[in-house]
This record gives C-alpha cells, sequence and structure tokens, in this order.
C-alpha cells in the first residue's frame, strides 16, 4: 500500500506515509538522500532546498504529498560521472567552510542560473538573498556563480592541478 | 561471558556500509594483521567515515578495554604506511572549515616526504586518533601542527635508517622522493616506504611528557626545504561537500535508532509541576516522554513524529518568582549598575589621573555591545548508541576528546566504553549547543536502550544555545596641546559570570536543567585590548558581572570566536578613533604615531610587525591621509572609509572597511573591505585568504545584525526574522586580502606559523563604525548598527 509516489533524481518511490510529512523528512530519512538537510524548518534559511520542476523549492515546509513534479536533490545534479558546472565551479573556487549550507547555495545558484545563464551582480546578490550561510561563504558564491557564467562563455577549462589557482 | 567484547555490529555496519571492503577494526580481529592496504576512495580521504575505518592501534585485546586511548607516544598511532606505498595520518584535531585537515596533511607530507594526493587523514575519532583536544583557540597549526611535523619527520627518519640497514649503506647515501628511497649512487636501486615496513609497524616510541611535547629523534625540516608547505592545494573534503557524497554527522543512521526533541521551559527559570503524558501517548511512534528535573524531552520512532509530539506534549510549568534577567533594552543600566562579581587587578602604566589633569583636551565615551549567539546554522545534534554496554557518540562537536570524557563521567561509565566519533557538522565556532546535544543524546540512549538521534529545532538553538557575552565599556583618553595621546583609560564590564566551559559535565545544559551545580561557579572574564600602542599613561580595568539568574539560563555564555575580541576591540578602536578626530589627525598616521612611540618589542616583532601590517591595509586600499569625518556630500548616499587594527597572540591584523550610508533609510552597506593579516609561515595561502574573508563577514554580521534580544521572560530571538544574520545583498563588492608575513628583519629566521583564524574576527566592528562616522560624522557606539538605530543616530545629529 502507498499514499504517497515521489519522483526524485531520475527514480520513482511510492511510500507508504503520513501524507503530511514534509518532503526534507521523506528524502532523507526514507529514501536516504543527504543533500537536503535541517537548517530551520521554516523556510527561511536554503539548507534543505531542492528543485521541483526547475524551482528552488525549500523541502523543510513542503508537504510531500503535494509534490507531483521531477525532484532534482544536490545528488542529482551531476550527469553521467560528470559535476554540474555549478558545483565544479564550487570546487574551482574552494567555496565552502563548513559546508553544511551549501546544498542551499548550490540549489538555489543552479536554479538561478537555469532561469537566466547570464545574471548581472544585482541579479545574483538578489537572486541568491534567500540562501543564508553562518560561515559567511557570499562573496565566493557569488565569485563561483560568476565564474559559471564566464565558463559558459568562454568554455574556460578547470584546475586540472589540484591547486587552487 | 563479557558484553563488552564485541564492537556493536551497528558500528561495524555504518562504517562497512561505506567501504565494505576495508573496515579495518573488523578486518584486525579476524586477521590479526596491522596494514592493510585502503580503497582508493579511502586515500582520497573524502569521506570521514571510510578514512576512519583505519587505525593501527586499535586494540587487539578488546576484553581488556574497548576503546582504550590510542597511545600518543607510539609512533603508530600517528602515521600507518599501507601495501600500496600510501599513508594515513591521524591527529587529535577537528577541522571546523577552516582546511585545518588539508594544511594538517600539508604540514606531514613535508616531514614525510610523500605527495600530498597519496596520503588521507583521520580526525577527532576518541578511539582512533591520539587526543589533540579538539579545536578551539585557532591554535590548530601554531600549537598542535607542531606534533605532527615531529612524528612525520621521524617516520622519515626511521624509514631511511630501514633502508640504511637493507642496502648496506649509510643514511647518508641515501634520497628521499615521494615515498621511495634511493640510492644516490644508483638511483635504479630503491626501496619504498611500504616495502620497508611491510612487516608490520614501526614500533618506535616517542618522547615527551604530553602530546604537545612529543618527538622522536629527528629534526623537523628549515622552512626553506618545505615543498608543499605554502602552496594551496584543494581542500580534499570539498568535493563530497558538494557532490552529496559526503556522509555528515546528521546522516548517521542506525537500526532500531529512534528520534528526540527537547521541550524546554516557556519561561526560564520555570519549574515542572507536571506532565501530561497522554497528550501525546497515542500519537503514532511515540515511544517515551523522558524527563528529569527540569530537563524535558519525546522520542518517536520517527523525526516528523517527534517534532509534533513535542509541539503538543503538554507541560505545567511553575513560573519563577523573580525575573531571570532585565529585558535586552535595560541590559546595559543593568549592566552599568551591577556590582561586579570580580576584577582583574588594574593594570597601570605612569600616571593617568595625572596626565588627564593636565591634558589639554579630554574626551570619553561608552560603548555597548549585545549578548550575540553561536546560532549555528544546523542546529545542535548528535546521535548516541547505547549497544552492548558502550556508549559511541556521533558528533560534530570540535572537542570530541572532551566530549567523551564529560559523557562517560555524566553517565558514569568507564572512560574505555565511551567513545566520540567526530563527523562534519555545521559549525559555529565555539562552544556551541553540539555540547549540550551530545550529552542529551547519550542520557536518552542510556535510558531507553535504542540509538537516539537528538536534534534541537531553530527556535531552541536559536535562543537556548550559549552566547557571546554583552559588554559595556568605558573609556576616557587624554591629548596634550599637540593632539598626542598622554593617557587612555580603559574600563569593562562583562555579562560574563558562570561561562560554561566545553563538555562540563556540572553546566551542559541538561545537568543544569537536572539540578547540579557547581559549588563555585565559573568566574567568567572581561578582556582588555590587544594593540602595541605606546601610550604613557594608561589604566585598564576589566570586572565581571552576573545576570540574577546564572542557572537554566539560555543567557548563558560560552566561548565565541575569539571570545570577548570583537566586543573590546568595538569599544577601543572606535576610540582611538574618536581621539583621532578630537586631534584632528588622519586615523592611520594617529595610529602609526602611537606604534612608532616605542622601539621596545617582543621577541615575535610584534610591534614592528604592527607597523607594517597597519602599513599594508592602508596601501592595499589607497588611503589617502585626512582628517575624519570627511565633509558631508548633499546626496543621499553618504560614503566613508574606516581601519582598526588588533591582534591575537602573535597574528597582526588590519582592517578597512568603505561603507555607503543611506541616509534616508539608515541602511549601511559595506561596499569594500581590506585585510592585511601576518599569522607568519603560513601553510595554505588560498585556504587562509577565505577563512580571512569568512571570519570578516562573521564580524560584520556582528556589527550590522546581531543582537539577542529578550524580555523579562524569556529570550525573543528564535529564527533567522527574530536574529537576523549577514545575508548575500549584504557582502561586499570587493574583498582585499593582504598576507603580509611581513618581515621588517631580513637577517633573522622566518617566523613560525601563528594562530590565523579568530584575529580576523576582532577589528571589524570597529572599522564599520569608523567607517560610518567618516561618512556622516555620527559616531555609533552601540552594536548592532541596525537600519532603524542608525537612522535614529542620523536624525537626531541632524544629517
Amino acid at each position: 500500500m502507498s499514499n504517497v509516489t515521489l519522483h526524485v533524481n531520475g527514480a520513482t518511490h511510492a511510500m507508504d506515509i503520513d501524507p503530511s510529512t514534509r518532503l526534507l523528512y521523506v528524502l532523507r530519512n526514507d529514501l536516504g538522500l543527504r543533500g537536503p538537510r535541517f537548517g530551520c524548518g521554516l523556510g527561511q534559511c536554503g539548507a534543505c532546498t531542492v528543485i521541483i520542476g526547475g524551482v528552488a523549492t525549500r523541502s523543510c515546509v513542503t508537504r510531500a504529498s503535494r509534490v507531483s513534479g521531477e525532484i532534482t536533490t544536490l545528488e542529482g545534479l551531476a550527469k553521467n560521472g560528470t559535476l554540474d558546472p555549478v558545483q565544479q565551479a564550487w570546487i574551482d573556487e574552494q567555496v565552502p567552510q563548513c559546508g553544511f549550507c551549501q546544498n542551499g547555495q548550490i540549489m538555489t545558484a543552479k536554479a538561478l542560473l537555469d532561469r537566466n545563464p547570464n545574471p548581472t551582480d544585482v541579479e545574483i546578490r538578489e537572486g541568491m538573498a534567500r540562501a543564508l550561510c553562518r560561515c559567511m561563504t557570499y562573496y565566493r558564491v557569488q565569485a563561483a556563480i560568476k565564474r559559471v557564467v564566464r565558463g559558459a562563455q568562454s568554455s574556460e577549462t578547470a584546475s586540472a592541478t589540484g591547486m587552487v589557482e | 561471558m563479557t558484553i563488552f567484547t564485541r564492537v556493536p555490529e551497528a558500528i561495524e555496519d555504518v562504517l562497512g556500509k561505506l567501504n565494505p571492503a576495508t573496515s579495518r577494526r573488523k578486518f584486525l580481529k579476524t586477521s590479526g594483521a596491522l596494514v592493510v592496504s585502503f580503497s582508493a576512495t579511502a586515500i582520497t580521504g573524502t569521506d570521514s567515515l571510510v578514512s576512519a575505518a583505519g587505525g593501527a592501534q586499535v586494540a587487539l585485546d578488546e576484553a581488556a578495554s574497548l576503546y582504550p586511548d590510542p597511545d600518543f607516544r607510539q609512533l603508530d598511532t600517528w602515521v600507518a604506511i599501507h601495501a600500496d606505498n600510501t599513508a594515513t595520518f591521524y591527529v587529535g584535531k577537528t577541522d571546523c572549515g577552516q582546511g585545518t585537515g588539508t594544511a594538517f596533511r600539508q604540514m606531514m607530507c613535508d616531514e614525510l616526504d610523500i605527495a600530498y594526493d597519496r596520503t588521507s587523514l583521520v580526525m577527532g575519532r576518541t578511539d582512533v586518533t591520539p587526543d589533540q583536544g579538539g579545536s578551539g583557540g585557532s591554535d590548530a597549526i601554531q600549537r598542535d601542527g607542531w606534533p605532527m611535523r615531529r612524528v612525520a619527520a621521524e617516520a622519515r627518519r626511521v624509514l631511511l635508517e630501514l633502508a640504511s640497514e637493507r642496502l648496506g649503506v649509510a643514511v647518508e647515501q641515501l634520497v628521499v622522493s615521494d615515498a621511495v628511497i634511493a640510492l644516490k649512487a644508483d638511483p635504479s636501486r630503491t626501496l619504498t616506504y611500504a616495502e620497508l615496513v611491510s612487516a608490520g609497524r614501526f614500533n618506535v616510541t616517542l618522547t615527551g611528557r604530553n602530546v604537545n611535547e612529543i618527538s622522536g629523534v629527528a629534526d623537523v625540516k628549515p622552512v626553506e626545504q618545505l615543498r608543499i608547505v605554502g602552496q594551496s592545494p584543494q581542500r580534499y573534503d570539498i568535493p563530497p561537500k558538494v557532490d552529496g557524497s559526503l556522509t555528515w554527522a546528521v546522516d548517521v543512521a542506525l537500526p532500531g535508532m529512534v528520534h528526540a526533541r527537547n521541550v524546554r521551559p516557556p519561561v526560564v527559570g520555570a519549574t515542572l509541576g507536571g506532565i501530561d503524558e497522554a497528550s501525546v501517548q497515542d500519537l503514532p511512534g511515540f515511544v517515551r516522554v523522558v524527563s528529569k528535573g527540569n530537563y524535558v524531552a519525546v522520542v518517536c520512532e520517527r523525526e516528523e513524529q517527534a517534532i509534533d509530539a513535542a509541539g503538543r506534549l503538554q507541560v505545567d510549568w511553575d513560573k519563577p518568582p523573580a525575573a531571570p534577567f532585565p529585558t535586552s533594552d535595560e541590559l546595559y543600566a543593568y549592566m552599568r549598575g551591577a556590582t561586579p562579581t570580580s576584577s582583574d587587578d588594574a593594570d597601570v602604566l605612569g600616571n593617568p589621573e595625572a596626565a588627564l589633569a593636565g591634558a589639554a583636551q579630554v574626551i570619553e565615551a561608552e560603548y555597548d555591545v549585545p549578548f550575540q549567539g553561536h546560532t549555528a546554522f544546523g542546529p545542535a545534534h548528535a546521535l548516541a548508541d547505547p549497544s552492548d554496554g558502550q556508549m559511541t557518540i556521533y558528533s560534530n562537536d570540535m572537542k570530541s576528546y572532551g566530549m567523551r570524557n564529560g559523557i562517560a563521567e555524566f553517565l558514569g561509565m568507564p572512560r574505555d566504553r565511551v567513545r566520540v566519533i567526530w563527523m562534519e557538522g555545521s559549525q559555529a565556532y565555539g562552544r556551541t549547543a553540539a555540547d549540550d546535544a551530545g550529552f542529551e543524546a547519550a542520557f536518552l540512549a542510556k535510558e531507553i536502550g535504542r540509538p537516539v538521534r537528538m536534534q534541537w529545532m531553530r527556535d531552541e538553538e536559536t535562543a537556548w544555545d550559549t552566547k557571546g557575552p554583552a559588554f559595556t565599556l568605558s573609556l576616557r583618553g587624554g591629548l596634550d596641546a599637540q593632539g598626542r595621546l598622554v593617557a587612555l583609560e580603559y574600563d569593562a564590564q562583562s555579562a560574563d559570570y558562570n561561562h560554561v566551559g566545553y563538555n562540563e559535565v556540572e553546566t551542559v545544559l541538561i545537568s543544569q536543567l537536572i539540578g547540579t551545580r557547581l559549588a563555585t561557579p565559573n568566574r567568567g572574564r572581561a578582556a582588555t585590548p590587544s594593540d602595541m600602542y605606546a601610550i604613557p599613561n594608561r589604566r585598564t580595568t576589566a570586572q565581571v558581572v552576573r545576570l540574577p539568574l546564572i542557572w537554566e539560563t539560555p543567557l548563558r555564555t560560552g566561548n565565541l570566536r575569539d571570545p570577548n575580541g570583537p566586543q573590546v576591540t568595538f569599544g577601543s578602536e572606535s576610540f582611538i578613533d574618536e581621539l583621532a578626530s578630537a586631534a584632528n589627525v588622519d586615523p592611520v598616521k594617529f595610529r602609526m604615531s602611537l606604534l612608532a612611540g616605542s622601539s621596545n618589542d617582543d621577541s615575535g616583532f610584534r610591534r614592528a610587525r604592527s607597523v607594517a601590517v597597519v602599513r599594508a591595509a592602508a596601501d592595499a586600499y589607497g588611503w589617502e591621509p585626512r582628517r575624519s569625518p570627511k565633509p558631508r556630500g548633499p546626496g543621499t548616499v553618504l560614503t566613508g572609509r574606516g581601519i582598526a587594527y588588533s591582534f591575537r597572540g602573535q597574528t597582526i591584523v588590519a582592517e578597512i572597511a568603505e561603507v555607503e550610508v543611506n541616509r534616508e533609510t539608515g541602511h549601511v552597506w559595506v561596499k569594500r573591505l581590506v585585510c592585511a593579516h601576518d599569522c607568519g609561515l603560513v601553510i595554505n595561502p588560498e585556504g587562509l585568504r577565505r577563512t580571512i574573508e569568512c571570519g570578516m563577514l562573521h564580524s560584520l554580521s556582528r556589527a550590522l545584525h546581531e543582537e539577542v534580544q529578550f524580555d523579562s521572560e524569556k529570550v525573543t530571538s528564535v529564527d533567522w526574522l527574530s536574529h537576523p544574520s549577514l545575508r548575500h545583498i549584504d557582502t561586499p563588492a570587493e574583498i582585499d586580502v593582504v598576507l603580509v608575513n611581513g618581515d621588517p628583519d631580513p637577517d633573522r629566521s622566518d617566523l613560525p606559523p601563528y594562530g590565523a583564524g579568530e584575529a580576523v574576527c576582532k577589528p571589524m566592528i570597529a572599522a564599520v563604525a569608523n567607517a560610518i562616522y567618516d561618512a556622516t560624522g555620527v559616531r555609533l557606539r552601540r552594536v548592532p548598527f541596525r537600519d532603524d538605530r542608525v537612522l535614529a543616530a542620523l536624525e537626531a545629529a541632524g544629517v
């Protein structure tokens, strides 16, 4: 018996759970995903962000039973073993400190860039405004987003040396 | 039969699931072999659990002691060479996100002579890594890097001796390159490190009274021979944090695990009257309500069930007879009127009274800094597994060793039945509620007999996490007729009484709520400025004051990233700016005169390096000398710049902020930041730059946004709306970091590495206040500089 069906990272899961359960807990505790994390449970910080139908969505305030579209989590960004350019830019720019919030930063940036591949500085700052970070990696997050934009324009290649450039 | 003789299967399930082939603990028990090869995944060191599955020092005779202390006097405790000629390092530290793990590997690789990417690192596992105390005090490189370097150097020395015996030549005839030893005379004759230790362990005993002194015979390399130190390899922990593959402390799930949520008193200091368990016992998944004293928690099978049940549980609380604290608006008046609980002896130089009496101009000012929280982005959490009479706690607490000792004492268990496995988590820099959650999880796990995952909610984290203490600061300075600073008096009150220690059994929150009390509450501390200014007459005093309630209070104080430094330096460096303005002198020039007013220096050349750092910041900014404030323009947006300087230990920092102040809204945007920073030898420059950037922005958040607010019954800062933090839209457009490592004396040997991180948190609040003054002519003396406060100050001054 199942009462909730979710499409996550290309797979379909039918589950028997309380339909009011927030999507975050289903993704983490029933499907074993680690990208989305609990930060506030109030939709304020972005730690739990997933992309549903192209929209960065706060899974901590989303009822699992209300979701019908394809859900992409951090784990689902890489394609055929290749990181998404956003993820690669995060490595090249060495963005994270502790990294706990970076799911929210990356997923918010991914949705922003898919919607607007060439954002202005102001559009980046405003588009990312609700993704919080307590290590305060904002400056490097913005640099990484600009790196993605530049890379898309110039096919800039990533560092192969393992050294920060 | 003893129940202590085997490792709980659940733990092996966790470790083995990630890397079934290389769960070395299990392998050791079945084969007795000491060193096994690691998989490629393990070598990248990308997963703390995978890497942590190693550890040659795991006791083979577990009947005697399940989790004995790893022996820091054994070289094998620190370094393992594997059959594929890779190495794993084991260190007793944790990485709070500054990339210290990468830096440890760099230092140890250099001493061992092995390529960085052939190594992995295990940190902070009390049963596997030697106790170096975990993290704290920015001392990872400065203090704890030394034993790491020495043991790696010793391993290299031993390997060379082994090669010398095998090849029948003197050590001087050998050369080492990337874990391969060759004959100088015949480079085709080689031995790998793995070939040299294939028969077993190093079996080398080190010397030293404690872990900080531990050493072998070998010397560490001089700085000029270091090849990997000083480069910027990418942090090994970032890829798995970016692709979602890392197992964080929040991710560990064990069979039979249940979920717990705390129920805190709604009014601070309230006493538990009664619990109506019927209000939750029919809810789906309900397991138990656990209470002791004023501590209450609800446990359920599923996470969302625990959250729901904790919200529905009916609890009667009896309000306390007296208010626990003044309101946040009344706080500073209360602190100034309070009788100090303790005072440090006044530090007096010269005769400040006489100098002030004779001064041409006397300036006075008072500054206020609120309680500010750690406010971890991921609220406190831990998982405790009580299986088989032992206790394993999975935690992101930066001091895993202290947590192990504290929980063993708290539960009345032998230390060698308790271990803490440090895993990555949300960091908050200091004594955070991660300590409290670890104790709570262990307590509940022991009560229930099942693995318990404790997770604090957002309101709980923001309200009940330990706080950096509030400060009131009073300064008085005298200028002579030439505008020289002839006397300075500094006096501080800190609301730091009964400051909680790290993993302290008597002060961890659950103990307080149960009713445990220290016979003598911790004294607390009120700090004094850190500068090298030559001021002929100076009086410095500081005292601690207490709030009415000191137990079971959310205004409990604990170390927060350079505890007290940002508060103190806000007052002291704002006041130096006020004096410069009164003296009609450029703020950089005024500071330079004070620094150059003496030629006395210490062994670390702190004065000379302070001069170099302030100059480097001014040069990088393009600082044009003029007095502050600058003439006000007519537009809506006023701009200005401000500088502040300080040091922490031997690390010197000067920061410059450039601000835009909107005179119609009061909004402050720090458009540009410059930091000049000298922490001596730099291990990983790019890692350091990022740590500096983020540390500055953390203090910028404290300058602009952060204030714990409370009424006379409870903390009212409970989420990111009621307790705002810096956001993307606040981020400066430009940040310039200058790694000075300026050596004013080219003839002396290079400086050792000093603690780099926390120092950068000190000057920022003052730099912003000084910039706002430069832009507007209005001096802000109360933190934070929120829009409404700035606007009120501008309006009051007619700006």
